[in-house]
């Protein structure tokens, strides 16, 4: 198996920082604010590996700080201190450290992100199959009938009706918006793809549609993912190995069903125990 | 026996700490037996005994508190699956070891078949090859053809475990973990999963096994192995 990222020690405060942010907060003190600068320590010292094609899901309460990683991954926010490594074949790129055109040549060539907001990974402004050519043309795709056809490809893949390509994602239902999402995101066949609580607000039924379209785009692709979640139903069915955060440290992490069944640390039993 | 065993489980225990309760909970102590290629070990002993906790162990669903789990994998090297890398234990889960749970879990919208091809998929197998071979591994397993394309979730107690037999069976793992695998089959049904477990170990799986029913020890188990409830930890003074 082969390494695709690697995060040491990321941190990330909202504010303007003082010398006691990090020991006077996190799980112990049950705050992530600092009561001497009032900055939001949302993350604080995590490392974790991924590895190629595998699934690892992130869980916690609200405010945990389970977005803050995959946004300071996906560059939507700047760290304040850590490292990360991607590896692309036997290329390595210093996350942290590119500049802007670096950045964006990742996230147009190697990174997907499916937001809990499709206005986020949306743009409202244009048609769903329009959406989906943007990224195309930013992956270097120029032809228009290739571009159209593998727009087509994508939402028939993602069960989006092709005839509805057209439209305006306004139009759609809630799934149907996570679903072109995806396939927005997938257009460009990442091998890496981070998933914001992508089915939370769905109804059951819409829910299992798009966790069974995850796992199968996982298994056909080969796709490494980071599945944000609140939902321990959710890690259950897609990630192999799972990460509990709190007050934005890493409380426990381990193989997905020893999380669920012999969860180490206090809080981590109880939060198993109140989902029962 | 001289061959190597597949598997030498030493020491192995087990207890839970429920840190809301202050409590702690001993379920398997000083646990030990082998493991043979082409040979079924079954672990008996009352309710309790820990059997469950052990197969889950090995598995590392459960974290293992002290002992060694030697596995001695395909590649000719070994490790101690109590302390293996989480990483080294899917390749493990994926390639080598498999698991048949007391209980089926599925996505909820899977048909049957897919259910049943999911490790195959996850080696890479394609839908259609994995559905081919799962029809053949439910027809085997006497599932009713009109079930293989319907989510399992409203069949009945024996036709779930059949799947979950099925889903276990299908990538035929070097390594098989069972746990009470017939204990809602009707008898007919029953003689069909002790023919395929037979069948398998013919072909070389190493089995490790927990029977409902003493019969079935009898009639498929090589080596057998009783677990005894353990002491609570609390009650040590009490008891001795
Ligand atoms: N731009 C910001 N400015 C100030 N604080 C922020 C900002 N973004 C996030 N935070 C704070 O950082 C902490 C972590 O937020 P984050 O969004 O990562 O949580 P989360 O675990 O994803 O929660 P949820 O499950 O509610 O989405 C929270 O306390 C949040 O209020
Ligand atoms: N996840 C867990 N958390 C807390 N205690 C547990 C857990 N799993 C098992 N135990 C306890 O460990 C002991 C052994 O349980 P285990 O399920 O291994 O027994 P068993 O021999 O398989 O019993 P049975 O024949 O009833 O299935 C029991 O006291 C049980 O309550
Ligand atoms: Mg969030
Ligand atoms: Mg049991
Ligand atoms: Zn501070």
């Amino acid at each position: 198996m082969e390494k695709i990222l690697e995060v040491r020690n990321l941190s990330k405060v909202f504010g303007k920082g003082c010398p006691n942010c990090f020991e006077k907060t996190g799980p112990e003190l049950n705050t992530n604010i600092c009561p001497d600068c009032k900055s939001v320590v949302a993350a604080h010292d995590l490392s974790l590996d991924l590895y190629k094609g595998e699934i690892l899901g992130i869980m916690g309460e609200s405010g945990s700080g389970k977005s803050t990683v995959v946004k300071n991954l996906f560059f939507d926010q700047d760290p304040t201190s850590g490292h990360a490594i991607f590896y692309d074949d036997d290329k390595q790129y210093d996350l942290f450290s590119l500049n802007a055109a670096q950045k964006r040549h990742l996230r147009n060539h190697h990174f997907g992100m499916v937001y809990q907001n499709p206005h986020l990974g949306l743009n409202f402004g244009i048609s769903s199959g329009g959406n989906i050519a943007e990224r195309l043309l930013m992956n270097d795709l120029r032809n228009y009938k290739e571009i159209r056809e593998r727009a087509r490809e994508l939402l028939e893949r993602t069960e989006v009706l092709t005839e509805r390509m057209d439209e305006l994602p306004k139009n759609f239902s809630g799934g149907m918006q996570q679903r072109v999402q995806i396939a927005k995101a997938l257009a460009i066949n990442p091998p890496m793809l981070y998933l914001d609580e992508v089915t939370t607000g769905l109804d059951l039924s819409v829910q299992a549609k798009i966790l069974d379209l995850i796992l199968e785009i996982q298994q056909e692709m080969n796709t490494a993912m980071i599945v944000v979640t609140h939902d321990l139903g959710v890690v259950r069915l897609l990630a192999g190995r799972t990460i509990v955060m709190k007050y934005g440290r890493i409380i426990e992490s381990g193989l997905t069903d020893q999380i669920l069944e012999d969860p180490q640390h206090a809080y981590t039993q109880r939060l198993v125990a109140s989902a029962l | 026996m001289t061959a190597e065993p597949i598997l030498s489980v030493e020491g192995f225990s087990k207890h839970f700490e429920l840190h809301e309760q202050a409590k702690t909970i001993p379920s398997s102590s000083n646990v030990n037996f082998d493991v043979y290629a082409g040979k079924l070990t079954a672990l008996i002993g009352p309710t309790g005994a820990g059997k469950s906790s052990v197969l889950k162990g090995i598995y590392r669903t459960y974290l293992p508190s002290s002992g060694r789990i030697t596995y001695h994998a395909a590649n000719g090297t070994s490790l101690n699956l109590a302390l293996a890398d989480e990483h080294q234990i899917l390749e493990l889960r994926s390639r080598e070891i498999g698991f048949v749970t007391q209980f089926l879990h599925a996505l909820p919208r899977q048909s049957t078949e897919d259910v049943v091809a999911q490790p195959l998929y996850q080696r890479g197998v394609s839908r259609e090859q994995g559905r081919q071979k799962a029809r053949e591994v439910l027809a085997n397993l006497n599932i009713p053809e009109r079930l293989w394309g319907v989510p399992p979730a409203t069949f009945s107690g024996g036709e779930k475990q059949r799947v979950n037999l099925a889903r276990g069976l299908i990538a035929k793992p070097r390594l098989l973990l069972l746990d009470e695998p017939t204990a809602s089959l009707d008898p007919t049904t029953t003689d069909r999963v002790v023919e395929m477990i037979q069948a398998m170990k013919a072909e070389g799986t190493a089995m490790l096994a927990i029977f409902h029913h003493p019969d079935l020890v009898e009639r498929l188990a090589d080596n057998v192995v009783t677990l005894t409830p353990p002491v609570a930890l609390n009650n040590k003074e009490v008891t001795s």
